[in-house]
């Protein structure tokens, strides 16, 4: 190609950023006075790779945004294929897609259609990847629909951070939604208040009694979890459950049906016998569109400087957002939790209220359920002694036998206790406060 | 196996698809959203309006129809995902409805490219459709004829501007916009009437507790907690004159009697129901009066005079109207939290709500009946709308839809009732009003100014001249202000003056920056907002933007005002 017809091209490449080259090369009442708007960031917009986690609902709109806004080195990553009950939100995908990857099918759809952005797609998990892979990134955008996922980026993140170089410092840009619900968040690790400090304000829901669904159910939802967590193990325990097979949901919901007409309960349905087995979490194209939007404009102003952006230390990082009752958003600053076991410097043992009177057993099966900790492997021990691991199976073995013991028994009030899970890189240290 | 049920029919391949959101709108929901027609008169970049489609075409409305006569350009593929580099010299409307239709073959589309201009001078030109979404630039008279059109037609009209990091949206609903299925949280519906309890209510408490003291601790243990409250409400009446506590204090003493009546002297060293019933005093013990607003309702025009046309929303709130005057009480809506309670006996409790809310449904819909026949309506109400709207009378909510402002050349904004409560949100630190007092400025300029040797395209500020123009609508802005605050006689601090005003100014030069032209993230955002609130507006469930919502997107901040 000759240098004139070079030159041809790339004004009229640019001449595709109309829009946004206004915004690239003004500046605006709010920018910062040394900002230098046109060519420098034009450039350094061009050059900045972003990690995109999750191609479901959120990642396609979160690809396509970060595409529409002059990004152009994209990478992905999801596991998941795709499943017909994806298609009412996830706009890249069509019919004949369903089976195949979400990271591939979304990434070939938006190379497609938007020219010159380039998007590497990895079919699997966060985790198969280490730390050299999240080096090379300027930013990471989620769109999870797990916590676990989300604690364990934002663990590694937080554990790349080397205050001696400034570019080990990775902001984490998360979205989540549910039904008209969700949230948008900017996290600069070490700076700003991390996923982990803000735990508690996910609550997960409370598991109904084991009693309760053995002998007395009242709710439909009560028959549905007896059949999935009983009556399966009991009758069909050497059959995996697989909860995208229709013939298993089927059986539960006929298990549940017959269990709920004994007891003299009404309501149990197919559609809700999936919903409690696949905890399912009503999902739709409009509350995706806003919360990736909100993420992907945050993404785009701390790479471009074209205005404030959240996450700023000192200022607002989190976008809380609800649409079923007229629109309300609430922005604020989420304040870093001195005792966060994730990004505290002092490394501060969270106090726990506990009952000295209860098991290890129910204590480390209640740390599922805790807002504050959400942990379903865990391991402990105390500041003498291992009292519980579930790896390995000798250690396991040997430590099995204090889970019938209480509490009051194996540590004293106040002691110190340092909790490890599989899922997460890193040991959580708790103080126990006796009630 | 053999005594399972016989095999059942799985979900439809339309449920499979649409399982996620069926579970919220249900059936009926999709039902209005597969009988909708919408209009979107696009324009602009026309981003905005492309990005709300996606997200109805997604969940399935029936058709959708694109009026739009620009012809694709380079800068359109750097902004629109509905649109490719083949089309570029092509009818915008015909290439983006087809990329959009090709997200859903269950949705029809259609485009048209005539000018608005004369496609909006033809009769009955919005006759077909359901909804109509109009984007900023629009000329005065179009928007004007569109109003009219809504306030004639009761068809609800959108009206929406994306411009940098900024937009803005208001909605004209049907003057009387009622919805039934408000989807209340389920915090807030609990409504279990312990201080106005019926005999069969009364008599379930009394069976469920007779014996306390005598009873073995399981039994103790498995009491619902609706019979220990009503069980020592009853007791504590008789020691204060018949009445129930009244007050905190007394709600608090009366706590710490229930509190000191568990048993801890079991194996569990507490229990569970008696801890339930702890917690409900201060949410339950209060009188069952409804909300104001719905109060309110009862007062309306329409609702105290019912007549052989009256929709019959307002014939089913008369009716309740009635019962809430004779009874002081909504009917009961029947439904009962979990609570830890034996299975038989929380369903003989869930039974005796039930059986309470059929009955005050009967007489609901008796009296429904009686105005049907008193008013010579021909058709009757169907059973099922009289008893959701029994079941749901504490949350109905009614939006009092209104024209929004149509900027005109030669004519300054009117505030009318609104003046005062503008005002005073204007004197709110972080105030979204002045933006949307930005957008009215932009609107004022673009209807004063045509692009060059062109009448008819308007021209937006900070296409060439940024600076020059920003003063330009800066300056209309503030009189805008000015006038805003004469009109509601008020009168501002200097200093608080000041501060709107250099609001004002921020937001008109972060506005006049973008020259006219979209940002995909704000567009696709705004896509979000805009066409949730058109799901709402068809199915006719949850609560819509009344009736008009503003994004910052520099601050990440909505706002929602009426106007």
């Amino acid at each position: 190609m000759s240098n004139e017809a070079a030159n041809i091209s790339g004004e009229s490449q640019r001449a595709r950023w109309k829009y946004l080259d206004r915004i690239l090369s003004r500046p605006g009442p709010f920018t910062d006075p040394d900002w230098e708007p046109g060519e420098p960031v034009i450039e350094s917009l061009s050059r900045s790779k972003i990690l995109v986690i999750g191609a479901g609902g959120l990642g396609c709109e979160i690809l396509k945004n970060l595409a529409l806004s002059g990004f152009k080195d994209l990478h992905v990553i999801d596991m998941d294929t795709i499943d017909v009950s994806n298609l009412n939100r996830q706009f890249l995908f069509r019919h004949a897609d369903v089976g195949k990857h979400k990271a591939e099918v979304a990434a070939r759809f938006v190379e497609k259609r938007v020219k010159g952005v380039k998007i590497t797609p990895y079919c699997g998990k966060i985790q198969d990847k280490d730390e050299e892979y999240y080096m090379q990134f300027a930013m990471i955008v989620c769109g999870l629909d797990s916590i676990e996922a989300r604690r364990w980026i934002n663990a590694t993140l937080v554990g790349m951070v080397d205050m001696q170089n400034p570019d080990s410092l990775k902001p984490l840009i998360d979205g989540g939604t549910e039904g008209f619900k969700g949230q948008a968040r900017v996290i600069f690790p070490t700076m700003t208040s991390c996923i982990e400090c803000q735990l508690d304000m996910h609550a997960p829901r409370a598991a109904v009694p084991l009693c309760t669904l053995a002998t007395i159910p009242r709710q439909p939802q009560h028959c549905i979890e007896w059949a999935h967590i009983i009556a399966w193990e009991e009758e069909r325990k050497d059959i995996t459950l697989d909860n995208d097979d229709p013939e298993h949901i089927t059986w539960l919901y006929q298990k549940a049906l017959k269990r709920a007409q004994e007891f003299d309960i009404s309501g149990v349905t197919y559609s809700m016998t999936q919903g409690v087995v696949k905890n399912i979490i009503p999902a739709i194209a409009s509350t995706n569109a806003i919360v990736a939007a909100s993420c992907c404009n945050e993404a785009f102003k701390i790479a471009t400087n074209t205005n404030p952006f959240l996450g700023f230390p000192e200022t607002d990082n989190y976008m809380m957002y609800t649409g079923d009752e007229s629109v309300y958003t609430y922005t604020f600053q989420h304040m870093k939790k001195p005792d966060c076991p994730v990004c505290s410097e002092e490394n501060l043992a969270r106090p726990l209220q506990v009952d000295s009177r209860s098991s290890l057993q129910e204590f480390l099966e209640g740390l599922a359920e805790r807002p504050e900790a959400q942990l379903k492997k865990p391991s402990i021990r105390s500041e003498e002694k291992s009292l519980y691991y579930q790896f390995p199976p000798d250690l396991e073995e040997q430590t099995r036998g204090n889970l019938s013991k209480k509490l009051a028994d194996l540590v004293s009030n106040g002691e110190e206790v340092a909790i490890t899970d599989p899922a997460f890189p890193l040991q959580f240290k708790y103080k126990l406060i006796f009630q | 196996m053999a005594d399972l049920p016989p095999p059942v029919q799985g979900p439809t391949a339309k449920e499979k698809k649409y399982d996620r959101q069926l579970r919220l709108w249900g059936a009926t929901g999709q039902q209005a959203l597969e009988n909708s027609h919408i209009l979107l008169m696009n324009s602009g970049p026309g981003v905005t309006g492309l990005e709300t489609l996606k997200n109805l075409v997604l969940p399935g409305i029936g058709q959708f129809t694109i009026q739009d006569s620009a012809v694709v350009s380079e800068a359109d593929l750097g902004v629109s995902f509905f649109l490719e580099e083949e089309h570029v010299g092509g009818f915008r409307a015909e290439h983006s409805c087809n990329l959009l239709k090709e997200l859903n073959p269950d949705v029809e589309g259609h485009y048209i490219t005539e000018p608005i201009e004369t496609f909006a001078t033809q009769p009955d030109a919005f006759k077909p459709y359901t909804l109509i979404l109009v984007t900023a630039p629009v000329r005065p008279e179009i928007l004007a004829k569109l109003s009219a059109h809504a306030d004639a037609s009761l068809v609800p009209l959108f009206y929406i501007h994306s411009v940098g990091f900024y937009s803005h949206f208001s909605i004209h609903l049907p003057p009387a916009y009622p919805i039934v299925d408000t989807h209340p949280s389920p915090e807030t519906t609990t409504d279990l009437r312990l201080l106005k309890p019926w005999p069969e209510l009364l008599q379930f408490a009394e069976e469920k507790t007779s014996n306390l003291d005598a009873m073995a601790h399981d039994d103790h243990g498995h009491i619902p907690y609706i019979a220990i409250l009503l069980y020592y409400l009853e007791q504590w009446k008789k020691e204060h004159g018949g009445n129930p506590p009244q007050n905190y204090k007394e709600k608090t003493a009366f706590r710490d009697i229930v509190t000191k009546a568990a048993r801890t002297n079991n194996p569990e060293g507490g229990e569970e129901n008696f801890d339930e019933a702890v917690g409900a005093v201060l949410k339950s013990l209060n009188p069952p009066e409804p909300s104001s607003s719905v109060k309110d309702l009862f007062k309306e025009k329409e609702c105290v005079v019912i007549k052989q046309d009256s929709p019959s929303f307002w014939v089913i709130a008369h009716a309740i109207g009635l019962f809430y005057t004779k009874y002081g009480v909504l009917p009961v809506p029947g439904s009962v939290p979990d609570m830890k309670a034996r299975s038989a006996d929380y369903v003989q409790l869930q039974n005796v709500y039930k059986s309470k809310a059929r009955k005050d449904f009967a007489e609901v819909l008796e009296s429904v009946r009686f105005v049907e026949r008193t008013a010579n309506r021909s058709t009757q109400i169907e059973e099922k709308d009289v008893e959701a709207f029994c079941k749901n009378a504490a949350h109905i909510k009614l939006v009092r839809g209104r024209p929004f402002h149509v900027v005109q050349p030669n004519e300054s904004i009117k505030w009318a009732d609104r003046a005062k409560a503008i005002v005073q949100n204007l004197t709110f630190p972080d105030s979204l009003v002045p933006l949307y007092i930005a957008f009215l400025a932009w609107d004022k300029f673009a209807a004063t100014h045509d692009q060059d040797g062109l009448v008819g395209a308007q021209q937006v500020p900070g296409e060439t001249d940024a600076e020059t123009d920003a003063g330009k609508v800066t300056g209309i802005a503030l009189k805008i202000t000015d006038d805003l605050i004469k009109e509601a006689v008020a009168t501002l601090e200097e200093d608080e003056l000041e501060t709107i005003k250099s609001q004002v100014r921020e937001f008109v030069e972060e506005l006049v920056r973008a020259g006219g032209g979209e940002l995909h993230n704000i567009a696709a955002l705004t896509g979000g907002l805009v066409s949730q609130e058109v799901i709402k507006v068809i199915t006719e469930q949850y609560v819509p933007v009344d009736n008009t919502c503003i994004f910052d997107g520099v601050k990440s901040k909505t706002a929602v005002i009426r106007v």
